[in-house]
């Protein structure tokens, strides 16, 4: 592995990480497409800084941003509050202005501006090495590292500091407020928080790409987990290992880095979604079929008890006589004797069915109930 | 100004930009009905995959069939984001932001890949993000054209259960419509909506031609009929508006300048549309409480002349000023009281009930009492 490769997935792992700490937050309370909104709405933020300062670096830039980000979020809220507009109308309404006030800002002068749309919205984590961050003519390391590391550190600080806060707020706003948290402060602050991660990951993976790298991880992870602490780990685990996965893709196929990271967070939510633990598409459909298989089984042995020791016993329980009596079809009528001998309800002797004294136990169980 | 109006490259540019935000607008109105105005947004994300994919297949860059691959993928991404937020715990906007990042992502590999061809003849990226409506021939809105009566003429004709899926799903499904198959085929048109606008106002901003429309529409109308006319015709209007200030303006993105057309267009009917209108409310809640104010007066100088027979005694008006629930100088509020002749003024200072006034309070009174017994 050579320097920049190194120095590539360190800049991966911190802006995974960065982004994914906030992104929980997003995902749970259901505020995902904020992510989408605000690394639209961020640009007119840097391009503004970008007049004042000149310098695409300056921390002004971050500053801007964070406050664009912020602005988003106050303009959604006091149209979203006149109660003409619905929440997600309002999100919609404001980003596309405010991107658009940045796209013509950079067009009206684009003549002195290098400041490139495409780059802002797709990002070139390749170039990222060249950029060097010297500190008393010591070379020591590439610039985005550094700031998303320290990003990264906020991010951390913010969350640990107001952990409870933020759970609390997340879970059960009302009882937040009623006892005194200010939901609304963590709210400005979380989004401040997504803003700056936002401005920050930018010009690393394109501010497309900051929202798989929130959203996925975080909506990965919450199929796979019912707890914040092992959420918020598995997010950071699911995010790095994505970014790594993404980068050594694009490595082999030499493609865009920030788009295979993104394709590979799609990879891993979709492996979740198919095969996680409980929520997964697989376990769900499991499950569906053993209750169908156990209520079948109830129902027999009900049907058997109902008819145990009764001078129709011998014919109606037989197995060929399911089909009458419970709508069964030969097929599903034998899978289910079949199940209900595996689990001791049932005994078989030829065609016959006899109820075993478990199977009894189920069935009056079943119809006291 | 008129020349520009006759110059042929303003026709094709307005024209275009202007059908697409009649389809955009029309169609826009039931998205944001229906609370989907963010899918507009994830639609064109996810067409990026499909308009490489495409190109990929086909070799060319003909517009019609980068249309259809951004179609599929549209489509593709729309269906996967409803049954996953249906039938998983992922939550509508969770699976939106996934699969709208996730698509496009994979459409910068593919778009990589395109570019790596010995014969990269690369489908122009920036054209797709930012749209290049200046760069329209008059073929591309021929094509814009025949999609957009494609996308309208459903709408038109299944009106009614469009309206219904709309403000009433499940009174729709016990009805027995295949409510299921109406959301796949509005949403559909919806993505064809979304395709025709991408190679004029680009990706972002497409998701403000798909919400911005009807939401100013709403604000002006209840009715349904009414509110996807106007979203088309506010759509249009932006279309046009925006391809003139940006024709005139130099460097003025044709793109960015009909979105913040068409968000004035929203700002304004925020405010001055009538009834709903934030300036017609802010009036409203002024009358009604100097209404109150005046009737809290008037109620208090009953309260006297009620101690009192004729009714008509005077009262100081310092008792009054300190009856008064916000202790507030009830001067104004009595000269105002005497213009409507429902008091009157004896002498400075002093003032007595008129007989109108009497039967006014009684009848306030009884319709309070009224309101507070059903309430």
């Amino acid at each position: 592995m050579t320097q920049p490769q190194l120095e590539i997935q360190l800049i991966a792992i911190v802006v995974a990480a960065a982004c994914a700490l906030p992104g929980v937050f997003l995902v749970l309370r259901k505020m995902a497409m904020m992510s989408d909104a605000i690394s639209h709405a961020i640009l007119p933020g840097i391009v503004i800084a970008f007049f004042i300062t000149s310098d695409l670096n300056a921390p002004l830039l971050i500053l801007a941003a964070a406050m664009m980000g912020v602005l988003t979020v106050v303009l959604v809220e006091l149209i979203y509050r006149t109660k003409l507009v619905k929440e997600d109308a309002a999100i919609g309404l404001v980003f596309p202005a405010l991107f658009s006030i940045g796209v013509i800002l950079i067009a009206q002068y684009a003549g002195d501006v290098h400041l490139d749309t495409d780059a802002v919205l797709l990002g070139e984590l390749a170039f990222a090495p060249f950029d060097r961050l010297t500190i008393g003519g010591a070379d020591v390391g590439p610039r985005a590292f550094w700031v998303m590391s320290v990003i990264l550190l906020l991010n951390i600080g913010f969350i640990t500091l107001f952990y409870k806060e933020l759970k609390l707020a997340t879970f059960d706003a009302g009882l937040a407020a009623a006892l005194g948290f200010l939901p609304g402060a963590l709210h400005y602050g979380l989004m401040a928080l997504v803003s700056v991660t936002a401005v920050g990951a930018f010009d690393a993976v394109g501010s497309i790409l900051v929202v798989a790298l929130m959203v996925g991880p975080a909506a990965t992870a919450n199929l796979l987990t019912d707890k914040l602490t092992r959420l918020i780990s598995l997010s950071l685990v699911i995010g790095i290992g994505d970014a790594i996965a993404g980068y050594w893709l694009a490595h082999f196929f030499d493609t865009s880095i920030a788009g295979s990271m993104a394709t590979v967070v799609g990879f891993s939510f979709v492996l979740a979604l198919m095969f996680a633990p409980n929520q997964g598409v697989v376990s769900v459909l499991r499950r569906r079929r053993l209750q169908r298989l156990n209520f079948a089984a109830k129902m027999l042995t009900i049907h058997l008890a109902n008819h145990e020791g009764t001078p129709d016993e011998q014919r109606e329980n037989q197995i060929d006589h399911l089909e009458d009596h419970l709508t069964w079809d030969a097929v599903f009528a034998t899978r289910i004797v079949k199940f209900s001998e595996q689990r001791g309800l049932v005994k078989t002797a030829g065609k016959q069915l006899q109820l075993t004294d478990a199977g009894r136990v189920l069935a009056s169980e079943a119809v006291v109930n | 100004m008129f020349a520009l109006f006759s110059d042929y490259t303003f026709q094709v540019v307005a024209l275009g930009a202007a059908l697409l935000g009649v389809v955009s607008g029309a169609l826009g109105t039931f998205a944001v009905l229906r609370k989907q105005s963010l899918l507009g947004d994830a639609i064109s994300h996810a067409a990026l995959p499909g308009i490489a994919l495409a190109f990929l297949i086909t070799g060319t860059k003909s517009a019609l069939g980068l249309m259809l691959g951004a179609m599929a993928a549209g489509l593709i991404a729309t269906l996967l984001v409803s049954s996953i937020s249906i039938s998983t715990r992922v939550s509508y906007d969770s699976a939106l932001g996934t699969i709208l990042s996730v698509f496009f992502g994979f459409g910068l590999v593919l778009l990589t890949v395109i570019q790596k061809m010995p014969n990269a003849n690369q489908a122009g990226l920036s054209t797709f993000l930012f749209g290049q409506a200046a760069a329209l021939v008059i073929e591309e809105v021929v094509t814009m054209c025949i999609f957009g009566a494609i996308a309208l003429t459903p709408t038109l004709l299944f009106w009614k259960e469009f309206k219904l899926l709309a403000f009433d799903p499940e009174y729709g499904q016990s009805l027995g419509m295949p409510i299921r198959y109406l959301d796949i085929l509005l949403t559909s048109l919806l993505v064809v909506a979304i395709v025709i606008g991408l190679q004029t106002v680009g990706v972002v901003l497409m998701s403000a031609m798909i919400i911005a429309p009807a939401v100013a529409a709403r604000q002006w109308t209840n009715r349904l009929g009414i509110m996807v006319s106007l979203s088309a015709l506010f759509g249009a209007l932006a279309g046009v508006l925006g391809a003139f200030f940006s024709s005139t303006i130099t460097h003025l993105p044709t793109g960015p300048t009909i979105v913040l057309v068409i968000s004035g267009i929203v700002v304004i009917s925020l405010f001055l549309a009538p009834n709903r209108g934030l300036l017609w409310r802010w009036l409203r809640n002024r009358r009604n409480a100097q209404q109150l104010k005046l009737d809290a007066v008037l109620l208090d100088v009953y309260a006297l002349a009620a101690q009192h027979t004729p009714m008509t005694h005077p009262h100081a008006e310092a008792v009054l000023n300190v009856m008064n629930e916000m202790s507030a100088k009830t001067e104004r509020s009595l000269e105002r009281l005497s213009e409507l002749g429902l008091v009157e003024k004896v002498r400075t200072g002093d003032w007595s009930l008129t007989a109108r006034g009497q039967t006014y309070v009684e009848q306030l009174m009884k319709d309070r009492f009224k309101t507070e017994s059903t309430a």
